[in-house]
């Protein structure tokens, strides 16, 4: 599954042991996806290689990440892999949605994949539906978290430290039994899947989810990405001096794929 | 969401997600429907018929310098006008596949007007291989097309150039394209491509998808 890019030489560039495997799942409004783009390109990771699969629509343009004319002709493709050695970080970008039926085989060989390369957890950033919220998820803050027993054990503390919140499990049969509870994630893509998965198979996962709707979903990557910022600091959270609030965007770059994300410019004869 | 007449729809996701996914208990009817499911799947089967080898199977890989691809009605219409001829180029193979757009023969003897997926080769030098794909290859056939072909063919030194096209609505520009003068190319090249290419490359947020993009 995973093509190294630099097939021949040295094979430290993807040597994952002990690494945080950064992902995201394709679920409503791209958060998790936009979220990654932000990270990739504020950190100016190196692409190591990319995932030879048949599970993602196909497809190809150049470098979105380009900041000049010289590094914008490198081909990017559906499902590639990043890594910032000095964080001990990789990240895997997806761009594309998943082809019908090969949700199950994708999450079977991602994390046969994740077991190989002998990654230490993996951080899933994806999203759910506002609009299945209930009552008590309408009020306070957006963003969710969930973690395997297996990370449970590291960082259930941390969690609590930064005063995060769980994401609740919902009556498996609403209206009939409220006392069996599930986790449902509407929206969220294989989120669910490559987390029950990773409970079973001892897994460090930690899922890290908001809830939004589909729009433009800018403002809520910034909020994820922070939100994963909180725990593992992968920038440092500027404060401005001028006055006393954070701007929530101001320390992350904005890819310049990102353009003309609502469409082209206007025809003047439409005035 | 509430539309200008007050019922409430359901607003497509842009992220594609199909919920009837979700990881369910399978019952024995839903494994009998699933295997019914698979049968249907295997029309989706696609099957490459080389015309030289006998039972139409090639064994061994083709060895191949230049490989040309025309993906599309447009990109057909261009290598049916312009380079292919029946002097100097012979067919050596069809593609054979249903979906629920088109479906193509084995049959050689096609019309600009049909759907079909053959592959020519250059008689003066067979090492030069040319395909006119005027079919839509679905989602989930583009993989399983590009592992069947592409695993016929000997790949060192081989030089693949694929011809296609996309609606001028589809490309993304600062500038309206409706004053955009078309039609206009782009490109996009690996880094193992060293020549000169005749045309601009393709800007970012510019993609291109389906089967020239796999």
């Amino acid at each position: 599954m995973f093509v190294p890019c630099d097939r021949g030489g040295d094979s430290s560039a993807s040597d994952f042991k002990g690494f945080t495997l950064l992902m995201p799942a394709v679920s409503v409004g791209n958060v998790g996806q936009l979220a990654i783009d932000l990270v990739i390109s504020t950190l100016d990771m190196t692409k190591v290689g990319y995932f030879y699969t048949n599970c993602l629509v196909p497809m190809v343009g150049n470098n979105p990440y380009a900041t000049a004319e010289e590094n914008s002709t490198e081909l990017s493709i559906n499902a590639e892999v990043y890594s910032l050695p000095s964080k001990k970080l990789v990240v895997l970008q997806i761009r594309s949605p998943f082809i019908k039926n090969k949700y199950r085989p994708f999450c079977e060989t991602l994390l046969s994949w994740v077991k190989s390369s002998k990654c230490a957890r993996v951080v899933l950033l994806s999203s759910s539906h506002a609009y299945q919220r209930d009552d008590e998820q309408l009020l306070g803050t957006p963003l969710r978290y969930l973690l395997t027993p297996d990370l449970e054990k590291a960082v259930g503390g941390l969690m609590q430290e930064l005063n995060w919140k769980e994401m609740e499990k919902v009556a498996a049969y609403p209206g009939i039994n409220d006392t069996d509870k599930v986790l449902h994630i509407p929206g969220g893509g294989i989120t669910k899947l490559l987390f029950t998965e990773s409970c079973s198979k001892g897994i460090q996962m930690a899922v890290l989810l908001k809830f939004c709707s589909e729009g433009d979903n800018i403002p809520d990557a910034f909020l994820l990405v922070n939100y994963l910022n909180e725990w593992l600091q992968l920038v440092k959270t500027e404060v401005s001096t001028s006055n006393s609030s954070t701007d929530p965007s101001s320390q992350w770059k904005i890819p310049s794929s990102w353009r003309l994300l609502f469409g082209n410019g206007l025809p003047p004869a439409l005035f | 969401m509430a539309t200008f007449f007050g019922e409430v729809v359901v607003a497509p996701s842009r992220a594609g997600l199909d919920e009837e996914e979700e990881a369910r208990e399978e019952t024995p009817e839903d494994r009998e429907i699933r295997r019914e499911l698979e049968k249907k799947r295997c029309r989706r089967e696609i099957d490459v018929l080389w015309t030289w080898k006998s039972g139409g199977r090639a064994e061994e890989p083709l060895v191949c310098s230049r490989f040309i691809v025309a993906i599309g009605r447009n990109a057909a219409a261009f290598v049916s006008s312009f380079i292919l001829d029946s002097v100097c180029w012979e067919v050596v193979g069809v593609v054979k596949l249903w979906n629920e757009w088109c479906r193509t023969s084995s049959t050689t003897n096609v019309l600009p007007t049909d759907s079909f997926c053959l592959f020519y080769r250059l008689i003066s030098d067979p090492t030069v291989l040319l395909c006119q794909c005027s079919c839509y290859v679905a989602e989930d056939q583009q993989f399983q097309w590009l592992e069947k072909v592409f695993g016929c063919m000997q790949k060192e030194g081989l030089q693949v150039t694929i011809l296609s096209t996309c609606p001028v609505a589809d490309y993304k520009t600062q500038e309206s394209t409706l004053t955009l003068a078309s039609p206009f190319l782009k490109a996009l090249k690996t880094k193992e491509f060293q020549e000169q290419v005749c045309c601009p490359l393709l800007e970012q947020p510019n993609i291109v998808r389906d089967l020239p993009a796999a």
